[in-house]
């Protein structure tokens, strides 16, 4: 591997091959997405790792977007906030972009129109090509020239950067397959801007690419598409959905791969049902209206969604229906930056609903595990007959990320937990719908016209152990214990959290496999995290243990927490909990549902709905290490303090245990 | 008391059914309701129509939402699968259900708070949708079980129990129906079992929505005075515009038609609905024309019912779907999992 140079200490590190961060800022709507699209493909194709972070407006065109590039020889796919080179394509951001290279990187930007001397910056090195005249020159119509005018710069990042051109020939003809007129000008296009770039600028640039074979075995996937499989493979057969961003590609993922693999092939018919509902409300209740007949059923949403649905999650909890929810999160409160990211509802899936609810979650940190925990999902709504969420969120949803290849084991089954055949329904004498004859917690459950005998009555209202309507306290407590206990008792099939302990080697996060790894021996460190922050919380770890810092790691993987989470915490007299939302929320998760204190867990957070990067965790790190023996977030004391007083003067705040 | 388990008396010589049951068999646990109430009434059509109907209890789905009507359910058919789901959400839960398995045989009960108010929206959506179902709202223009309240259905000018007027103009449950599209329209009166069987067994031949507005009147909080639910009033306005009887497949036809006037609108199970009295030039499958019709009746102070519109040949959800005839729950795993060599194929686009 070709090593990155390194800055002796501190944060800075000079970029170099295959170890540097660019950022492209474009106009909505113009193509841009192929473009970049075809960068990504390219740089990954070399078998170099790379990740792409899609910075979107809500907006169908005309607003300004942006796509951040990162290439990680060393495999880290979190979001890397300083830029060694902008792809300024966008005049009327020229401003704010030329602000955000770092000292020393470069701009390129189409000189076109001569860029306004205020823009001019002497620490970095502007390369000017006049794209817009070059594709004015060599393509027709207005609308091809604007698309075109995307392709020819990522020609000429494709010279500053050392790209395969065959790659990206391969991959414009894998593309434009059957479209002859768009391969050739798209090939031109990208022409147009290499030739230029090697005949005007001393190619390529000190960072660079350089072939790498460490993206064998991967794919480059968003999380949403593999979510949108993982619902096929695991044997969906009902998607009511509303539309909402950053969820609507995972139904529309789902209804892609259904086209291919659900069709009957006698009749070319549909072996699914896809939805599309007047609304969210509506959307779950399809959800549950078809697992109540026995069929898979999923929806898919995002904050606001979870919010509609809240009523009937309640009652898919008490009924006992299985449901898949699919969240994926973006920034809130209320309409919020529909096209940012954030992990702001951990809480609110927790216990979503009024009244005592408790729901099973589970927190994909990457497309790969987008795919593994939808099916997981089904298993668990079924087995627990109760709604099960996967938490996902718009980082990993909707952008493209180096994952292992995803794999099929072909003994799987589907768990359909406790359901009674009309065989097992002969056999009985009476068929009772939720007494738990197991002493498991979880009672079985019959389907609709299957058997006379398996007939029941499904109610959101207070019901007994035999599923009549009840007042009763004593009968209404029996079924609402046993539901508690059925939740708690989840945690046995629920994935353990990944756990990295000093010793181990502090190698990038992806593509290297999920699971566990490191040594026994306990860093005097611990810092916890969910879902997508792991890239960022790994490299951070990384780049501390080199600056002398160790640290451990445990990333959660899904609520309620086993007791795996608190054996961890135990481990540390404070803890990092690393978070994308305002409110600390996994900390109060872990705080009400473990018995480690509050004030004892330091809160890290990353909230403005970029995704996190590794700087800002180290950043944390270090100056509550600078700040004394405890390790603390000096702008969390307070608050910790404060906290732990008022949980003080209100005992009853601490929950049982788990 | 939270549940009255209806005691089983066998009498011997109680009629049965094609299917060897009798309508003792398709009853469900004894009422909570208010003694008089029109849903009672309802309940008991139900309970005739699926006897006459010989339905398979548990290939019934009885499904309802929130509220007195939505109690009723388990009044009837005690061996259906029944779901008394979240207010006004009734339809989401059909539809999905319906979706998944389609053979079942779905009855909604839902009111008229539960329909016209809090599920306005999944009530339009599932007549949009054509969902095959027999849905009934049983109209009292109160909120019976929060004591009182006027409901959406509620007449300008009628008085509440306690004095009040209602100002805000109803919904009409009818005309929205029409509106809407929907493809099975029928308005019927609790007080009038002759009446209501044939519907309720019509609508449940349909092969869509069949939406039927049952005038139910709630005698604890709108029988008095001044109401336009009550039984009084129903009955003086009321008006069987629409005449009708349902011609099951191979049955014989004992009623004479004058030939000039009888229409017959044929279902895909090959029964069909012939309309012995109907008004002059009205055409039960011509929406524009119905829907003129009940608001001239209306104006008039009349409450037009019976089978009012019909239109047999529009496809139901199901039918909209381009799924596969064999009911998606009956599919085999290998039939839905593309296993791990599709993977590969899959996978390609991504490398």
């Amino acid at each position: 591997m070709s090593g990155p140079k390194r800055a002796a200490r501190g944060g800075e590190r000079t970029p170099g091959v295959n170890d540097f961060a660019f950022k492209i800022a474009t106009v909505n709507g113009t193509g841009s997405a192929s473009a970049n699209g075809l960068l990504m493909k390219t740089i990954f194709r070399m078998g170099i790792p790379v990740s792409g972070k899609n910075l979107f407006p809500s907006n169908i065109q005309g607003l300004p977007t942006w796509y951040e590039i990162r290439v990680s020889g060393e495999g880290h796919t979190a979001r890397r906030a300083e830029f060694d080179m902008m792809v300024a394509m966008n005049p009327a951001t020229y401003e704010r972009d030329v602000r955000e290279v770092r000292p020393g990187g470069w701009v390129l930007h189409d000189s076109s129109w001569p860029l306004p001397k205020e823009l001019r910056r002497d620490d970095v090195t502007f390369l000017g090509v006049p794209l817009a005249h070059l594709c004015n020159e060599r393509f027709d119509g207005a609308r091809a020239r604007i698309l075109l005018k995307n392709v020819a710069y990522s020609g000429v990042l494709a010279a500053l950067l050392d790209m395969d051109l065959e790659v990206i020939d391969t991959l414009l003809t894998e593309t434009y397959d059957r479209k002859k007129a768009l391969l050739d000008s798209n090939f031109e296009a990208v022409r147009l801007g290499y030739d230029h770039a090697k005949e005007h600028f001393d190619c390529p640039l000190p960072f660079r690419l350089a072939p790498m074979d460490e993206t064998k075995g991967h794919i480059l996937i968003d999380g949403n598409t593999a979510a949108g499989l993982g619902c096929v493979y695991a044997g969906a057969t009902v998607a009511a959905w509303y539309p909402i961003t950053p969820s609507t590609s995972l139904v529309d993922a789902f209804t892609g791969f259904c086209a291919k693999l659900r069709k009957d092939p006698e009749t070319g018919k549909s072996r699914v049902a896809i939805i599309q509902a007047e609304d969210e409300l509506a959307a779950v209740g399809m959800v549950v209206g078809a697992s109540w007949v026995g069929a898979r059923a999923f929806t898919a949403t995002s904050g606001p969604g979870i919010s509609l649905m809240s009523e009937f999650i309640g009652l898919a909890y008490y009924a006992e229906i299985p449901a898949v929810i699919f969240d994926i999160q973006r920034t809130g409160p209320s309409t919020g930056m529909p096209t940012r990211t954030q992990q702001g509802d951990l809480m609110m899936v927790a216990y979503a609903s009024h009244g005592d609810t408790k729901h099973i979650a589970l927190f994909p940190a990457h497309p790969g595990e987008c795919f593994d925990m939808a099916v997981a999902a089904f298993d668990l709504a079924e087995r627990y007959q109760t709604p099960v969420f996967v938490v996902s969120d718009l980082d990993i949803g909707m952008n493209d990320w180096v994952v292992p290849e995803i794999r099929w084991d072909d003994a799987y089954q589907p768990d359909r937990g406790k359901v009674l055949d009309a065989d097992d329904l002969e056999r009985i004498e009476k068929f009772h719908r939720y007494l738990d004859v197991d002493g498991d917690g979880i009672a079985a459950r019959t389907l609709p016209g299957v058997h006379p005998k398996g007939a029941f009555f499904t109610r959101g209202s207070g019901h007994d152990r035999y599923g009549r309507y009840t007042e009763d306290a004593d009968a209404y407590m029996d079924v609402v214990d046993r539901l508690d206990r059925k939740i708690d008792s989840a945690v046995e099939r629920l994935p353990k959290p990944e756990v990295h302990m000093s010793g181990a080697g502090a190698k990038g996060d992806a593509p290297a496999s999920a699971a566990s790894a490191g040594g026994t021996g306990r860093a005097a460190m611990g810092l916890v995290t969910i879902g997508g922050c792991r890239s960022a919380v790994l490299e951070a770890r990384a780049r501390l243990g080199e600056r002398g810092i160790t640290a451990d790691v445990m990333r959660i993987k899904a609520f309620p927490f086993g007791p795996e989470v608190e054996a961890f915490l135990e481990g540390y007299d404070h803890v990092f909990v690393i978070e994308q939302n305002r409110d600390a929320q996994l900390r109060s998760l872990l705080a009400l549902e473990t018995e480690f204190p509050l004030d004892r867990m330091v809160s890290v957070r990353s909230y403005g709905g970029m995704p996190l990067s590794a700087k800002e965790v180290i950043e944390a790190v270090e100056s509550a290490v600078a700040g004394g023996g405890e390790a603390r977030h000096p702008a969390d004391l307070s608050a910790a303090a404060e906290t732990a007083e008022e949980k003080a003067a209100h005992p009853s705040r601490r929950r049982k245990r788990a | 008391m939270t549940h009255i388990a209806k005691p089983k008396v066998r009498h011997p010589s109680l009629p049965k059914n094609a299917i060897g049951l009798t309508r003792r068999d398709y009853e469900g646990t004894m009422s909570t309701l208010c003694a008089g109430c029109g849903h009672d009434s309802i309940t008991a059509a139900i309970i005739q129509t699926a006897w006459n109907m010989s339905l398979q209890p548990h290939r019934v789905a009885k499904l309802s939402g929130i509220g007195c009507s939505s109690k009723t359910p388990t009044y009837f058919i005690g061996e259906a699968h029944g779901f008394n789901s979240v207010h006004g959400r009734m339809p989401a839960i059909a539809t999905g259900a319906q979706a998944a398995r389609p053979g079942l045989t779905y009855i909604g009960v839902s009111g008229d708070g539960d329909s016209l108010a809090i599920g306005l929206g999944q009530l339009c959506h599932a007549m949009r949708r054509n969902v095959d179902m027999l849905y009934i709202m049983e109209n009292n223009g109160v909120y019976g079980l929060t004591k009182g309240q006027f409901s959406a259905s509620a007449d300008v000018g009628t008085k509440a129990k306690r004095g009040q007027v209602n100002r805000q103009p109803p919904i009409n449950p009818v005309l929205l129906a029409l509106g809407l599209g929907a493809t099975f329209v029928a308005r019927g009166f609790s007080g009038d079992k002759a009446q209501l069987v044939p519907i309720l067994e019509a609508g449940m031949r349909h092969k869509g929505f069949a939406f039927i507005d049952v005038v139910s009147p709630c005698v604890a909080f709108n029988d008095h005075e001044g109401s336009t639910k009550s039984y009084r009033y129903t009955r003086d306005h009321l008006e069987a515009a629409v005449e009708a009887d349902l011609v099951l497949p191979m049955a014989e036809i004992t009623t004479s038609y004058d030939p000039g006037t009888a229409r017959e609108v044929r279902f895909p199970d090959g029964s069909s609905v012939r309309f012995r009295k109907v008004p002059e030039d009205y055409d039960p499958e011509d929406r524009d024309g119905v829907d003129h019709y009940v608001r001239a009746r209306q104006a008039e102070g009349e409450i037009p019912t019976g089978i009012l519109y019909v239109d047999a040949d529009a496809p139901d959800h199901v039918g909209t779907l381009d799924a596969v005839d064999r009911e998606l729950v009956d599919l085999p795993f290998e039939d839905l999992c593309p296993g791990s060599e599709r993977l590969e194929e899959v996978l390609a686009e991504f490398r």
